[in-house]
């Protein structure tokens, strides 16, 4: 077991990725966070809160997606589905959508799909706590990135929420 | 995550896991149909059959809906239209059916227990659609979801299902589910259309005074009165039924609480239940219908990934 992020680290990091999303992005008023179920909303919850206070009195739109319907491995297991919260249109936004750990890319793949059901979005980036950058099966990459690992896929990468920190298994 | 059985044949062989589950998940399927695209490509590539022996407009219509909104192909089988009328075999129907690869069976039948028969001799998954007098899984399921949604939950709910007992099979499935998920039942109706051991055997109470039975519970399920299975008379007339058993206005009125009006559907209006009430701010008759697309989509779901479909698919 190693310590990737301490609690420190973790934190500084989630401020970094809200600046940059910030510095990067259009306006807010314009733009739409999406956390994936389960464990992305666990970090998407934690931007938004940083975004607004660095932008107090500005309106986030921020939303839940669940992507378990739209699954590549439906014929092998069935996954329990989580809600989905997204009560405003996605048509014309630029979304960017927040999750954990990229691992092999098909998490992003099925999100890519299923935001295509809440309206045409003009712009979707793809903002991550960890990237496992040797192991994608797909061809997507994040734009906003908290930390990147070299690791084996025998490895195991968990946010652990309650301690704060990124663990490396 | 998997539920304990391959088909849905009837509530008595599910868990109250099980039945955790799949309200849990009609409850994100129902998210999904208040989406601008209400559809998923969960089941893209399953091939379901909707074998209809007996007549249905809601049942049918609702799992022709659940089965598009999660992309899975269906084909309609309506006995008049087909070669049952030359006399073929249930079996022999089903089995030229499947060697055209499909996956699952939605069916409904006059016989009980014609879908049991069947989930021994086929492959494939099989979901009751209604069997006889025997169970109504799907609907009991839509009742539950539904009177959880309007009243925060089925623990410690008082239920009365009112009318028709006997030839019910949506009663003997929302009895079945709603003891397994801790609420208390109540049946109310004529002696004549109430089993005689009903009370010992199923784990409910039985009331003969329909303003009692209203004034003790929380949720009325209403049933229809099954002309069609009655061969003998067992209420004089259903002017004298409505009298003694009709759900009226005044009758609710009397009460000294607000109770939530259900019934599966089709109404007889002006026999067990009055248009008034029926169309009145206490019935969820309407919304039972929209939730079960949801819960059909979820039992679908449930019943068509996994090992299961892995297994059949051999």
């Amino acid at each position: 077991m190693k310590v990737i992020l301490n609690q420190q680290q973790l934190h500084l990091t989630i401020s970094r990725l809200a600046h940059q999303l910030i510095e990067h992005g259009e306006s807010l008023a314009d733009t739409v966070f999406l956390g994936l179920q389960p464990r992305g909303v666990k970090v998407s919850d934690q931007v938004v809160a940083e975004l607004q206070r660095l932008c107090p009195g500005e309106t986030i739109y921020y939303g839940k997606l669940d992507i378990t319907f739209y699954r590549d491995d439906v014929r092998d297991a069935l996954h329990m589905a989580n809600q989905t919260d997204i009560p405003f249109s996605l048509e014309g936004k630029t979304v960017v959508l927040i999750d954990d750990v990229l691992y092999t890319g098909r998490t992003i793949r099925a999100a890519l799909d299923a935001i295509q059901d809440f309206g045409r979005p003009s712009k979707v980036s793809l903002c991550v706590l960890v990237d496992r950058r040797f192991n994608r099966e797909l061809p997507i990459q994040p734009d906003y990135c908290g930390k990147a690992l070299d690791t084996i896929i025998s490895q195991r990468v968990k946010v652990e929420w309650d301690r704060e920190e990124v663990v490396l298994y | 995550m998997q539920l304990s059985t391959r088909h849905l044949l009837g509530i008595k062989d599910l868990s109250p896991n099980d039945i955790s589950i799949i309200l849990q998940t009609a409850g994100q399927f129902k998210e999904v149909l208040q989406r601008p695209v209400k559809k998923v490509p969960t089941l893209r590539d399953v091939t379901i059959v909707n074998l209809f022996y007996e007549n249905s407009t809601r049942t049918r219509i609702s799992f022709e809906l659940a089965e598009k909104r999660l992309s899975a192909d269906t084909i309609n089988f309506t006995t008049g239209s087909s070669s049952v009328s030359k006399g073929e075999t249930l079996l022999d129907t089903v089995n030229n059916i499947l060697s055209m690869k499909v996956d699952m069976v939605v069916m409904r039948h006059s016989a009980s227990g014609a879908p049991h028969f069947l989930a021994q001799h086929i492959p494939a998954a099989i979901v009751n659609a209604g069997d006889g007098v025997n169970e109504h899984p799907t609907q009991a399921l839509l009742d539950a979801f539904s009177i959880a949604e309007k009243t925060g939950g089925l623990e410690g709910r008082k239920v009365v299902l009112v009318g028709d007992i006997m030839h019910s099979r949506v009663a003997l499935s929302n009895i079945y589910l709603l003891r397994k998920m801790g609420a208390e039942v109540m049946v109310a109706g004529p002696p004549t259309l109430i089993p005689k051991y009903i009370a010992p055997a199923l784990g409910v109470k039985v009331e003969y005074n329909l303003k009692k039975a209203l004034q003790w519970c929380d949720v009325a399920n209403v049933l229809r009165i099954q002309l069609e299975r009655q061969n003998q008379v067992l209420f004089s007339s259903l002017r004298e039924y409505n009298l003694a058993y009709g759900v009226t206005r005044r009758l609710l009125d009397s009460l000294n609480k607000e109770i939530v009006i259900m019934h599966p559907g089709p109404i007889n209006r002006g026999v067990e239940i009055d248009s008034d009430v029926a169309d009145g701010n206490q019935s969820i008759i309407l919304q039972q219908v929209e939730n079960g697309v949801a819960v059909r989509m979820a039992v679908l779901y449930l019943l068509s990934g996994g090992k299961s479909r892995a297994a059949a698919n051999v």
